[in-house]
């Protein structure tokens, strides 16, 4: 078992906009390439240019229809760990590998004491972890530790990659703890939600929902002007009209 | 358990050094922050400063490192020893590769120039292989445009000097209403998904007209899920509405549109339908204020758009505004009446239209921002109709395609809506003349060996003279382009290239020569036919097409196919100019160019292809390519080219730094640092437009005259929207019997029906053909967003995404035939069959299947295993596709395409689907695989970065 800090310094974590992510992939890609190279160092791939090619990756998307009563729609789901305040994940480690930041309440996982005995991907209810066959440990999202911080790279690209790269902008990274910023404001503006919230876990990162289409000031149906012309077609009525707006 | 929180390295470098360069994962041309550790790529992330991308970047580009250490990269040149197909392949050295080359290409050019046949695909060096092929002396040069896009490019340029995509976008900041017409998931990629998103953040509502609802039409406001083929019905029936309920901006149809242009109404004379002109050619208006004639490029505010008027010889002309109304406004273009044909709701259309109006003109923009028109009248504001359209492939890839393009910008232009804030906006150099004043060259009497073509291949023709077409009207070209089968094919017809070599119709050829196009696989309509062609002997035993030289930077299908091979590099070890004189970079409020060079040396024996072909032109002693002492003009290849070219004086491939010392840009000498200065400045150049030169600058005389000054517009004219399309009459005059140059017989319907000079909606041609009944589905493709214009299948983390497709059908079809998700069917067309696996969705129209494009592969190509999902479940619909329509009576077919412009019309596809018992578990047709050639084998496991961590500790 491993414990759980009392509290955390912030609570850091992504807002994920339902309501205009296209699907694109940018985030899941830019993921795997970053920590590939990053803190998590490989994400390994099983048969890459085979039968069944497989490998870790710390974020994916999922792409389903629902319908909402009108008309069939498609939402993409960005999946990846939500960075829980009281995540069943760390406290079963055996090892203590599995841990959340006092400082940030980023969850981790520490490669030098993982066995990788599956544990926290089992407690795990969003499937937010993924067993590294090749380097035998167990990876997951660090909300890109090795770059929020980084003093080497420029400040406005202290953020995880996925936020880095996301074309529609619907990703955003903040603290979630500060009713002051961005990311919390905009839970409160769009009713941001947590997945799964029966469960307890109390996740950091939110969901902002599809919106419902804000049709413009419903249109009154023009009805032509009637001229007095010498026809009574459409057509009469319109090249009346326009004798009559530029005369 | 209670632990020491173990101490994280959190500020460790990305790596040794950052080079800035342009993305080639699709056509979008991001740039790019390439992070390199000890030699190697450890991060590609979006340049912050590019015009394109704004810092952003899509699964593509993010799987670059992916696609730059693939497997599948080609290693050396190679000959072909085996029969073609085989795979059996030599290394050759670059200079025997040369030399047979040059062998080849010399042969044909001191003899019969047209017998080579020069086609590129998805390349962005247009500009230079062009031209390398007009001082060639080949008629036959084109690039993949003609089974991509041109519909959209020829309706837009003969319209209205622009067009959708690459000359233009919506006004993202300031757009109230997008209307999105048969956009799958691609062009454009991050641009729009930029655009999108703020859209998304400013409450503006989004409409999509598409009969699949996936990607970006997944989060429109409003799905229109039109039937395909039919958008033209659909904008008809808005036209109609707004026409219908007097809700045009008049104003604007004045100023800037031929609306108010007399056409001659003299049926059964060689020039009804053409405007009446004075004598110095100005087209006629009826001027109120002058109560009598005057031209219509005078900017007379009281032209007047109604009105039959009497010539001075007697004859009877009308403006176009009352011939355009009385089209739309007949009751076949009512939103009753296209109903049914759409599978749109009548009243749906009426509310559309109505909201298209109320937001143009109840919530138009206005900015305070003097400006001057082209007329010299002084305006202290700007107004703005914030409605804004973009299409793609769904309105290109039909037969009815251009004029559903044209029509929907005249939806736009009625509404007042072409770039103006909120509305389309140009990017330039754009806009251009309309019609654009660029001609088509290679007629088959110019043709002779060792001379250069007089001027490019690709043009705008203004009517049957400008035709490459001999004494007796038969083809010039190959691809029979310009010519009476496709008029106005301003992009060529690559789809036709081989079949047509094959069949020696017009002619046989001696050598091809292809860039970047896998035509032996998911590019060509009707593969199997085409692997028959390439593959085609004679009765001597000799190939019919005798030599293929064939270049790419990896082992596509179309290698095995080829006799010699000229191996590419990746995009991140090349040079490469993204030029105002092709398909630049530019964004609406900036003219903007940019470049790649190498941030990686390649690792193998490959060189950039624009180079090798600038060494061919030395070699071949090509004028433009050697000096008169004829040693090579361009010694250090593509690099030496894109600064010391001139296409006129002071005007070269790349419009930044230009002069001596750089000072100066656009017309300047050329600057040895020029490339340098690009990449200091992160690979590209950007100039911002002037504020009072931001809009309306198809007739804003300040932009009109900077960009003379600039060298990117050649007229001081303002650009007039011609909604009437005169060369189109033109045509049609022919077709009925007028002039010197007329359609044979048997295309004189085709020609007279389909060359309207205004837009008009008719049924796809296959549908015409084929029996409906027996085949009632449309069959369509869209490419999935992380693969888009890319060679993603041999990317180890795309095709982890994505590795076999499925065919999407409506739940409906689903249950009509009994099969659920994963169940296997046969799915046939006039032209064959294929079997694969079926998924069941509700966001589909429920006459239309779809499958995402190009994931099935053949077996033996890009570096996959023989198991690999792509060659097993994967699977094309090109394989139903014909080129050709089907026969009919008198027996000629015509190619499988647009009359007009020769846009390979694949989304015309019908098709019946049957249950299929599962079988060998292997989607049908299931080919032997090609030989891999000396390919390395590919690892069985990845772990990349793996070294990164290591070098950390």
């Amino acid at each position: 078992m491993t414990t759980l800090p009392q509290s955390t310094g912030k609570k850091l974590g992504l807002v994920i906009d339902l309501d205009i992510c296209v699907g694109c992939q940018s985030c899941a890609t830019s993921c795997k390439e970053w920590n590939t190279g990053g803190y998590s160092a490989p994400l390994s791939d099983h048969d890459p240019y085979g039968g069944d090619p497989s490998g870790a990756w710390l974020n994916r998307i999922h792409s389903y229809e629902f319908d909402d009563g009108q008309q069939a729609k498609t939402v993409h789901f960005p999946r990846s760990c939500l960075h829980c305040e009281e995540p069943d994940c760390v406290t079963v480690c055996p090892t203590g590998a599995s841990y959340k930041r006092e400082e940030d309440g980023i969850v981790l996982v520490n490669p030098d004491t993982c066995i990788g005995c599956k544990l926290c991907s089992w407690a795990c209810p969003y499937g937010a972890r993924e067993y590294d066959y090749d380097d035998g440990v167990m990876k997951k999202c660090t909300l890109c530790v090795d770059r929020i911080y980084n003093e080497t790279i420029p400040e406005e690209d202290r953020v995880p990659a996925c936020v880095r790269s996301c074309p529609t902008g619907a990703r955003a990274f903040g603290d979630l703890d500060d009713p002051t910023s961005d990311v919390s404001k905009s839970v409160i503006a769009r009713g941001g939600f947590n997945l799964l919230d029966e469960f307890g876990y109390k996740p950091t990162n939110k969901y902002l929902p599809p919106r419902k289409a804000e049709v413009p000031a419903a249109p009154v149906e023009r009805q032509p002007e009637q001229v007095a012309a010498p026809g009574n077609t459409a057509i009469e009525k319109l090249f009346s009209w326009v004798d009559k707006a530029l005369s | 358990m209670n632990i020491q929180q173990p101490k994280v390295e959190t500020s460790a470098p990305v790596g040794d050094e950052v080079k800035q360069t342009t993305c080639y994962m699709c056509a979008c041309r991001c740039g790019i922050n390439v992070h390199l550790k000890d030699g190697k790529v450890r991060y590609i992330e979006g340049n912050r400063d590019h015009p394109v991308n704004k810092g952003v970047l899509c699964g593509k580009g993010a799987s670059g490192i992916m696609q730059h250490y693939s497997p599948a990269r080609l290693q050396s040149p190679m000959k072909r020893v085996g029969p073609r197909g085989s795979g059996q392949f030599e290394a050759i050295s670059w200079e025997e590769a040369l030399e047979t080359a040059t062998e080849w290409l010399g042969t044909v050019r001191k003899s019969d120039p047209k017998k080579l046949a020069f086609f590129t695909g998805r390349d962005q060096s247009q500009s230079l292989t062009g031209l390398w092929a007009m001082k060639y002396g080949t008629q036959n040069f084109a690039a993949h445009g003609g089974f991509c896009s041109v519909n959209m490019a020829a309706g837009g340029l003969y319209t209205f000097g622009g067009a959708f995509w690459e000359f233009g976008d919506p006004d993202w900041d300031y757009s109230k209403y997008f209307m999105l017409f048969g956009v799958a998931e691609d062009h454009a990629s991050n641009p729009i998904k930029i655009g999108m998103g703020k859209l998304k953040n400013n409450g503006a509502k989004i409409v999509s007209i598409n009969p699949v609802r996936t990607g970006y039409n997944a989060i429109a406001d409003e799905w229109v899920g039109i039937r395909p083929g039919t958008d033209a019905l659909f904008a008809g029936a808005l036209i109609h509405e707004l026409f219908r309920t007097q809700q045009v901006d008049l104003d604007y149809l004045i100023r800037y549109t031929n609306s108010p242009w007399l056409v001659i109404q003299d049926p059964g004379a060689a020039d009804d339908g053409l405007f009446a002109r004075d004598e110095d050619g100005n087209p006629l208006v009826w001027s109120r204020d002058a109560e009598g004639f005057a031209s219509g490029k005078a900017g007379d505010l009281s032209a007047s758009l109604t009105g039959s008027r009497t010539l001075a010889d007697g004859r009877t002309a009308r403006p176009v505004f009352e011939l355009m109304a009385e089209r739309y406004l007949d009751e076949e273009y009512s939103p009753v009446a296209v109903a049914e044909k759409t599978g749109i709701p009548a009243d749906q259309i009426s509310r559309i239209a109505a909201e298209l109006a109320h937001v143009a003109f109840k919530e138009e923009i206005v900015i305070e921002r003097e400006w001057t028109d082209a007329w010299g009248r002084k305006h202290d504001k700007l107004i703005g109709r914030p409605v804004s359209m973009h299409a793609m492939r769904g309105i290109s890839a039909h037969s009815n395609g251009f004029q559903t393009c044209r029509m929907i910008h005249i939806l736009q232009i009625l509404l007042g809506s072409i770039d103006c804030p909120g509305g389309f906006r140009y990017k330039p150099p754009y806009p251009k003349q309309t019609p654009p004043n660029l001609l088509p060259h290679g007629a088959v009497q110019d043709i002779k060996p060792e001379l250069p073509l007089g001027g490019p291949h690709l043009g705008f023709p203004h009517g049957p003279q400008h035709l490459l077409i001999d004494d007796d009207g038969n083809p010039s070209r190959i691809d029979k382009a310009f010519s009476w089968d496709a008029p106005m094919s301003s992009h060529g017809l690559m789809h036709m290239v081989i079949n047509n070599a094959a069949k020696k119709d017009p002619y046989g050829i001696d050598v091809m020569f292809m860039y970047m196009a896998n035509m032996a696989w998911n590019s060509s309509m009707n593969t199997p036919g085409t692997l028959d062609a390439l593959t085609a002997k004679d009765e001597n035993g000799e190939y019919v097409i005798p030599k293929i030289i064939y270049s790419d930077a990896y082992y596509s299908e179309t290698v095995a196919f080829a006799d010699l091979i000229l191996p590419d590099t990746t995009y991140l070890e090349r040079w490469d100019c993204i030029s105002l004189l092709d398909r630049p970079i530019s964004e609406a409020e900036m003219m903007a160019d940019s470049i790649r060079h190498p941030v990686v040396e390649p690792d193998r024996d490959v060189r950039g292809f624009q180079t090798v072909l600038i060494d061919l032109g030395a070699r071949l002693g090509l004028p433009g390519f050697t000096k008169d002492d004829g040693t090579p003009l361009y010694p250090g290849g593509y690099p030496d080219y894109i600064v010391n070219h001139e296409r006129k004086p002071g005007i070269g491939p790349l419009a930044g730094w230009r002069g001596k010392d750089g000072e100066t840009f656009g017309v300047g000498e050329p600057n040895q640092n020029q490339l340098d200065r690009y990449i200091e400045n992160g690979a590209f150049f950007e100039h911002k437009i002037a504020p009072e030169h931001a809009y309306f600058r198809h007739a804003n005389r300040g932009y009109i005259d900077w960009g003379i000054e600039k060298g990117i517009r050649m007229s001081p004219d303002p650009t007039i929207f011609q909604l009437y399309s005169e060369p189109v009459q033109r045509f049609r005059l022919a077709a009925q019997g007028h002039g010197d140059r007329q359609p044979p017989a048997r295309a004189k319907d085709r020609i007279e029906t389909h060359f309207d000079p205004l837009p008009f909606w008719y049924a796809p041609l296959e549908e015409t053909m084929v029996d409906t009944n027996t085949f009632p589905l449309h069959a369509i493709t869209q490419r999935p967003m992380h693969m888009y214009h890319s060679w993603g299948s041999q990317n180890a983390w795309l095709r982890q995404i994505t590795a076999e497709n499925r065919l999407y059908i409506h739940t409906d079809v689903g249950k009509s035939i009994g099969a659920k998700d994963d169940d296997w069917v046969w799915l046939s067309s006039h032209h064959g069959r294929i079997k694969c696996q079926v998924r069941l969705m509700d966001g589909v129209n429920p006459h239309t299947v779809w499958t995402w494009n190009a994931i099935g592969k053949r077996r033996g190509a890009w570096g996959l295993d023989d198991d690999a999902p792509e060659s097993n479940r994967g699977f094309l619909l090109n394989h139903l596709i014909s080129e050709l329509l089907p026969e009919r009576e008198g027996g000629y077919r015509y190619s499988n395409s647009d009359p007009i412009t020769g846009q390979a019309a694949w989304f015309d596809l019908r098709v019946a689907i049957e249950k299929a018992e599962d079988g060998a578990g292997h989607t049908e047709p299931f080919y032997e695989p090609i030989g891999t050639g000396n390919q390395p084998a590919s690892p069985e496991k990845l772990a990349y970065g793996k070294e990164f961590r290591k070098a950390k500790s």
